[in-house]
């Protein structure tokens, strides 16, 4: 009996960690969701239209975190299985597919700025919103990629299965959230390209 | 079985200790505390601070407004090259206001009000051993203290405080160079208020996750006290507005410094053309409102918790209106996302959109009326109890109702072009949420002093301070009302340079004058929180016969709350008065088998074994009146 309520206590306690992040991610929604609201008032202006072609390494980039996204959904199964030799393998390729995506995002904002010549300071804010959107992203996906090798790094030192499970769960949840955001972004600034 | 259950927690208690094992040092006892009952205090005695270091602030302008051509020396020792010749300069004078309002809306009644009580409360209502988590949670208090020190570092750079009102607007704020103010001091108020804004995403995201996973068994949503639905409430509105308000921040330090023209246009500064094209300065007040008015209601809405709370334990009776109650609290919360552009009315905005946000504001007069008839209902033919906190909850509900009518002609777009940034609209938001928001958070003090310092505290400097304040408060901000309806604008420095003011300069000094009685009137209750700290007569278990379940926790502080199991909630927490009932209070873990006498039918609304009970229990009651 005292085991079990043990047990109930922590997974409480743990549900409440867990319903944490998912608020973190409400504010972190608020925060994009205030500067492409922003920028849909700002280009509401006048002569205030985007009218950049966006760069193509935005696509390979958003291929990248996609596929990511992917192995990191297999590290998750994997973790469930108790196949811990797996579960590593799929959390170190997500993780360098992130630097890979970290990577290609900053070349992407390279070639704005060197081979378009669009740049930050640009009288028109439509297009230094671009780099907002981007970097303010990048800082997200640093932290993702800190928890992401946090939980690797976790498997490594042999905790308890439920602890790898709850950490997985977090680690998914967040960086899942940062894949859909840059797709969100991503989206958004095409359609909003004219 | 209870014995066998005490037990068995104990242990899972210890075993739970063992992952974070600390031993007690001074540090993580008194500095670095993650018991939320510690972290609480930390906040309040902070806010207080704060507060008394704005209310100076407001002196020291109320001055300069009353005698613009005199000269007082003692200015000129006491802050030096700010008051040259004894006058306090033009510069500061900005500073001086900008800062008041800074620290009062922020540091005193958004972090000073929902840290203390969110920290204090929810656990302690819900039956909670702690936050959900408590490093995040000292975390919380430790940036909002470093907020408050760079805040205040400020008035230490060589040309003062940031000084372009505590909205900020661009250009102002986003040009260094435009005033003296706009330079180191509101790069600072800046940084200040970054760590300020994570202080409060960490808080609000615990009183979150703490309210909606780790109530005590029986706890629902609907035997919540409303206090913890305030403060829940409030923190969700927190959660959602202020990261918007770092996004307008972001794109304000870019202007700044970073060269990028998202709200600078065609400006001219001392006479050159600078090169920002395109900006737009609206954007910043829709970013920055979007936030502000959902953060006026953060700060009202946990002083309405409170206050309800407090009505109703001393009117001796239930809430009136709980369900009521509580839907109009959600409902202030959705529609104060949805009105921000009543700040706007006079920056060219569309007439037609500025007729959407006129409805959407006139309409919260609705669940606002809601709640102040359901006050007063509660007042109605109760069984007061005059203590200084119920003095100061209806004290709370008067500032609400008098700055909350004028709240109607300032949300009408039509008459706001003539009111707009008047003494008018001083007037409306000093009652409305300044001293609403202050009166709510000083009845908390006074209520749940008890609970933090074990110890009451005195009645009557609370009566003193009460109606010095009360009365003050009146003093000052009511005749403000007919300045604004004459067109005096606020943030004006000397009155005697306007024609049209200057009949307003006697209004001014008598101003002043009920300011410093009001600023006086605050050293009671400073002498009164400090001596009962140490001094005070101590505390018995529930003072106030008050039924939430804080009252039920031992008064030594212990971490974790209660030792053994935490108690079960079988009650609403209102059950004050209940006929058939020998006390005038049934707490909230009495079950409801120990008062069969005074149980009602609708107690059993969804308890159809419990309802059997009762039928069972007053068909025997009667057949004993046949006997009789």
């Amino acid at each position: 009996m005292m085991a079990q309520i043990q047990r109930q206590e922590e997974k409480l306690n743990l549900g409440a960690k867990k319903f944490t992040m998912w608020i973190f991610i409400f504010t972190s929604f608020m925060f994009f969701a205030a500067l492409s609201s922003g920028f849909i008032v700002y280009s509401g202006g006048k002569g205030h239209g985007l009218n950049v072609q966006i760069p193509q390494p935005f696509l390979y980039s958003t291929l990248v975190i996609i596929i990511s996204s992917i192995t990191l959904f297999m590290a998750s199964k994997a973790a469930k299985g108790l196949q811990i030799a797996r579960q590593q393998l799929f959390l170190w390729v997500t993780f360098f597919l992130g630097i890979a995506f970290f990577a290609v995002q900053v070349y992407a904002c390279y070639v704005l700025t060197y081979k378009m010549g669009i740049y930050f300071t640009d009288p028109n804010a439509s297009r230094t919103f671009l780099y907002v959107f981007c970097g303010m992203h990048l800082l997200h996906i640093i932290a993702g990629l800190l928890v992401l090798l946090n939980t690797v790094l976790a498997t490594y030192r042999n905790i308890p299965q439920v602890k790898n499970i709850f950490k997985m769960e977090m680690a998914s949840i967040f960086w899942h959230f940062l894949d859909i955001m840059w797709i969100y972004l991503y989206v958004f600034l095409l359609l909003n390209q004219n | 079985m209870s014995t066998l259950a005490v037990h068995d927690h104990g242990v899972v208690h210890h075993e739970e200790g063992h992952e974070h094992h600390h031993k007690a040092t001074f540090l993580n006892t008194y500095v670095f505390s993650q018991d939320h009952k510690y972290i609480a205090k930390q906040f309040l005695v902070t806010g207080i601070i704060m507060a008394f270091i704005a209310m100076t602030l407001s002196i020291l302008f109320r001055i300069q407004l009353a005698y613009p051509d005199k000269s007082f020396p003692i200015l000129e020792t006491l802050l030096g090259r700010f008051a040259p010749n004894g006058r306090i300069s033009p510069d500061f004078y900005m500073s001086l206001v900008t800062i008041h309002g800074t620290i009062m809306v922020f540091f005193v009644l958004t972090a000073g009000l929902s840290g203390t009580f969110a920290n204090l409360l929810i656990p302690l209502q819900v039956g909670a051993r702690d936050m959900a988590s408590p490093f995040v949670n000292m975390l919380s208090y430790w940036f909002f203290f470093i907020a408050s020190l760079i805040m205040l570092s400020s008035f230490l750079v060589q040309k003062g405080p940031a000084s372009g009102g505590w909205t900020i607007y661009p250009p102002l704020s986003a040009l260094p160079k435009s005033m003296p103010g706009s330079d180191m001091g509101m790069t600072l108020w800046l940084i200040s208020m970054v760590l300020f804004i994570a202080s409060q995403l960490m808080g609000g995201i615990n009183y979150i996750s703490t309210v909606l996973n780790m109530r005590t068994k029986g706890m629902d949503l609907w035997k919540m006290p409303l206090t913890v639905w305030a403060l829940f409430l409030t923190a969700v509105l927190g959660v959602l507005s202020f990261p918007v308000l770092v996004a307008g921040v972001v794109l304000l330090i870019f202007d700044r410094s970073f060269g990028t023209s998202f709200y600078l246009s065609d400006i001219v500064l001392n006479g050159k053309v600078m090169p920002f094209e395109g900006g737009s300065p609206i954007l910043f007040q829709h970013l920055f409102w979007f936030l502000g008015h959902p953060e006026v209601y953060i700060v009202i809405m946990p002083a309405m918790g409170l206050s309800s709370e407090v009505l109703a334990v001393n009117s001796r009776k239930p809430i009136f209106g709980y369900h009521a109650m509580v839907y109009s609290l959600i409902g202030i919360a959705v529609l104060s996302f949805i009105v921000w552009g009543h700040h706007m009315f006079v920056t060219g905005m569309n007439p037609f959109l500025g007729g959407v946000f006129m409805i959407t504001t006139l309409i919260i007069a609705v669940p606002s009326a809601v709640k102040t008839f359901n006050w007063l209902a509660t007042l109605w033919r109760g069984n007061i109890r005059f203590t200084p906190a119920m003095l100061f909850a209806i004290g709370m509900v008067s500032f609400f109702i008098s700055g909350g009518l004028t709240g109607i002609f300032l949300g009408n777009a039509a008459l706001d072009i003539n009111l707009h940034d008047t003494y008018f609209v001083i007037a409306h938001f000093h009652l409305v949420m300044g001293s609403a928001a202050i009166f709510g958070m000083l009845a908390g003090v006074y209520h749940w002093f008890p609970k933090m310092y074990r110890r009451m505290m005195d009645e009557r400097l609370g009566y003193l301070h009460f109606w010095l304040t009360f009365i003050g408060a009146y003093l000052v901000f009511f005749p403000m009302h007919f300045m604004g309806l004459d067109g005096v604008p606020r943030r004006y420095y000397a009155f005697t340079e306007f024609e049209s003011m200057k009949r307003w300069l006697t209004v001014n000094v008598f101003i002043t004058w009920a300011a410093i009685m009001a600023g006086i009137a605050q050293l009671a209750f400073a002498y009164n929180f400090v001596h009962s700290i140490f001094w005070g007569k101590k505390t018995v278990q529930n003072p106030w016969n008050a039924n939430t379940l804080e009252w039920t926790a031992p008064i030594e502080h212990i971490h974790g709350n209660w030792d053994g199991e935490i108690p079960t909630v079988y009650r609403w927490p209102y059950d004050y008065s209940k006929p058939g009932h020998d006390t005038d209070f049934i707490p909230q873990n009495v079950p409801f088998s120990q008062t069969m006498s005074s149980n009602l039918p609708h107690d059993f609304e969804d308890n159809p074994g419990g309802l059997e009970e009762h039928t069972k229990w007053t068909n025997a009651q009667k057949a004993n009146e046949a006997v009789k």
